[in-house]
């Protein structure tokens, strides 16, 4: 080796320095630690937990059915409401300005009402009307005009048979979900350079395939984290379709806990099983968002399977995207 | 349109491009104030100007990219973007106008490869997505077009990890793939670091003495004088000089291309 300065056996030698030392972190690490053993010491010395109690009764055939209620109603109103919401999101960036406005009259409304409200008023629409028609809009009004007395009406049911508890539960959750995924999707299509479309027209593509073909896929990278949000955020809110009323996981715990005045524990048996279904659900997410980072990176695929683990690590960083 | 020689004779009759005082505006501005041009089949026109001249502007107006204002412009004979009939025209529906450009490839300053498809998923996707090929079929011409522009061994490479010379061979095989019978290049080395815009150059002039049509707006005056048929300068949406490139570059007429010569060799 020729170098300027003459090497040494010190200066040629891997280097080993001391490093810094972090004496805050290390405060700081013992406070957090000292502070979940405290809540841990908590969660099994109190006896207001009731622990054996938890458990004969968190898995009971109630709450097993309202659980699945729960899967359901999350699962149904996240597919209506992805769907409709790409449906909405499209007609959004349409220069028809019939098409785009009432895109924008929906998303207005739907995020505007709370879904609390919402699911009231759709557990409440058989009160108002008994009878749904499909038909010709001011049909009676316009025959009377006339001096006739027709009907425009093709098809109809009776509000009973059509709007049961868990339509109305459905309809509720999914209708305000489309109205945020529809925000979510278009945020997705706009953040793909005009070139995309560009090279894909050039091609010969028509404008449906070029969408679900270039720009979507790109897009799901950045739909996919927000849409896992509102996921999480769904399976939280199924439990207020109790004011439909329509029974879910956290209404049959409630009522296991009203009825033996234990409500406490059963509360801690609510945040448990919304807890193990949201971790589920992170998982999936992690591989969803894997898949469609794909070409993303400069490193090769290969280099990317790594441990599941990582979902932590990446956890600051997904937040932006 | 065929290659063989046969019909040469016949195809030379008809300019594969004919674009008669197009003008195209964007709101108030004026980009192109009366395009006249014509490029045969089988000849390489090359555009140069100063930027803003309105070169990319008209290129993209042959493939529809961008509607014209006024003039009219054919492509093999078809009146682009319209149908004629007696003296109105009729816009071409989004699918009539999707079929005129399958057959009109254009390569990009940026590339635009999709990222989510390696470099022969990017190749195959039109020829199965647009023209219906099957995906075997796809595969063996896409492998082969990667070959020709050298790169049968990066196949399975996404955009982002290829060079930006790369990449733009590989947006050149893509056009390729739909076996067009115009190849556009809007500025094709402009993005690229200057020891990479060879290898692009390099395909180019391959693809022109296999005797592909191209019009390649472009800043490389070396290319336009060796490869180039007809050279073509534009300034401020005009054509302000036009004819064989050794003569435009080393003897230019008008006073703005030897401005403009003067500052780019």
């Amino acid at each position: 080796m020729t170098d300027t300065t003459t090497p040494t056996a010190s200066t040629r030698a891997d280097v080993k320095a001391i490093p810094v030392r972090h004496p805050g972190r290390w405060v700081a690490s013992a406070g957090v630690v000292l502070v979940s053993a405290m809540f841990v010491h908590m969660l099994f010395t109190n006896p207001a937990f009731q622990w054996s109690f938890i458990r004969d009764n968190a898995f009971s055939a109630p709450v097993i059915n309202g659980a699945k209620n729960t899967l359901v109603l999350t699962v149904l109103s996240m597919v209506l409401g992805v769907a409709l919401g790409i449906v909405l999101a499209v007609m959004r960036l349409s220069p028809n300005p019939v098409l785009s406005g009432g895109a924008w009259v929906y998303v207005w409304f739907f995020r505007a009402v709370p879904r609390v409200v919402l699911l009231i008023l759709f557990g409440n629409l058989g009160v108002l009307y008994s009878r749904y028609d499909i038909g010709i809009p001011f049909d009676r009004q316009i025959a009377n005009l006339f001096g006739l007395s027709l009907s425009g009406r093709f098809f109809g049911v009776s509000a009973n048979t059509i709007l049961t508890a868990f339509v109305a539960a459905l309809l509720g959750l999914a209708l305000s979900e489309a109205a945020y995924m529809a925000e979510i999707v278009r945020a997705g299509i706009s953040s793909i350079e005009e070139g995309q479309t560009e090279a894909a027209q050039a091609l010969g593509m028509s404008r449906g395939k070029l969408m679900r073909r270039i720009v979507l896929p790109q897009a799901m990278r950045v739909i996919v984290p927000p849409t896992g949000n509102e996921t999480i955020a769904m399976i939280k809110d199924t439990s207020l379709v109790a004011f439909v009323p329509y029974y879910e996981l956290f209404f049959q715990l409630q009522a296991i806990g009203s009825r033996t005045f234990q409500l406490f524990p059963m509360l801690v048996a609510a945040c448990l099983w919304y807890l193990a279904m949201t971790s589920v659900l992170m998982v999936g997410q992690h591989f969803l968002e894997k898949r469609y980072a794909r070409g993303t990176r400069r490193s090769t695929d290969r280099a990317e399977k790594k441990s599941l683990f990582k979902i932590w690590t990446r956890l600051p960083s997904n937040w932006g995207a | 349109m065929s290659a063989e020689p046969i019909a040469v004779q016949q195809t030379a009759a008809q300019p594969m491009v004919k674009a008669e005082a197009v003008r195209k505006h964007f709101g108030r501005l004026e980009v192109l104030k009366g395009i006249d041009l014509e490029v045969m089949p089988r000849a390489v026109m090359c555009i140069v100007g100063p930027s803003g001249s309105g070169k990319s502007t008209f290129l993209r107006c042959i493939n529809h990219l961008e509607q014209i204002n006024g003039g009219r412009l054919w492509v093999d004979g078809e009146l682009v973007g319209y149908r004629q009939r007696g003296e109105k025209l009729y816009e071409l529906k989004e699918k009539e106008v999707a079929q005129h450009r399958r057959d009109i490839g254009m390569v990009f300053q940026r590339f635009n490869l999709f990222p989510h498809m390696t470099a022969l998923g990017n190749v195959m996707e039109a020829p199965v997505q647009v023209k219906g090929t099957s995906r075997n079929e796809a595969r063996q011409r896409g492998l082969e077009l990667l070959e020709r522009v050298g790169l049968s061994e990066r196949c399975d490479m996404y955009p982002s990890q290829l060079s930006g010379g790369q990449q733009q061979r590989v947006a050149i095989a893509r056009a390729l793939a739909m076996d067009p019978k115009l190849m556009l290049f809007d500025e094709p080395t402009s993005a690229l670091d200057p020891e990479l815009v060879g290898e692009v150059l390099d395909v180019m002039r391959g693809l022109a003495e296999a005797g592909m049509t191209m019009i390649v707006v472009t800043h490389e005056m070396g290319f336009a004088r060796e490869v180039g048929d007809e050279l073509v300068f534009m300034d401020d949406g005009v054509v302000v000089e036009a004819g064989n490139p050794r003569d435009v570059i080393t003897n230019p007429q008008h006073e703005r291309t030897q401005a403009f010569l003067s500052k780019v060799l």
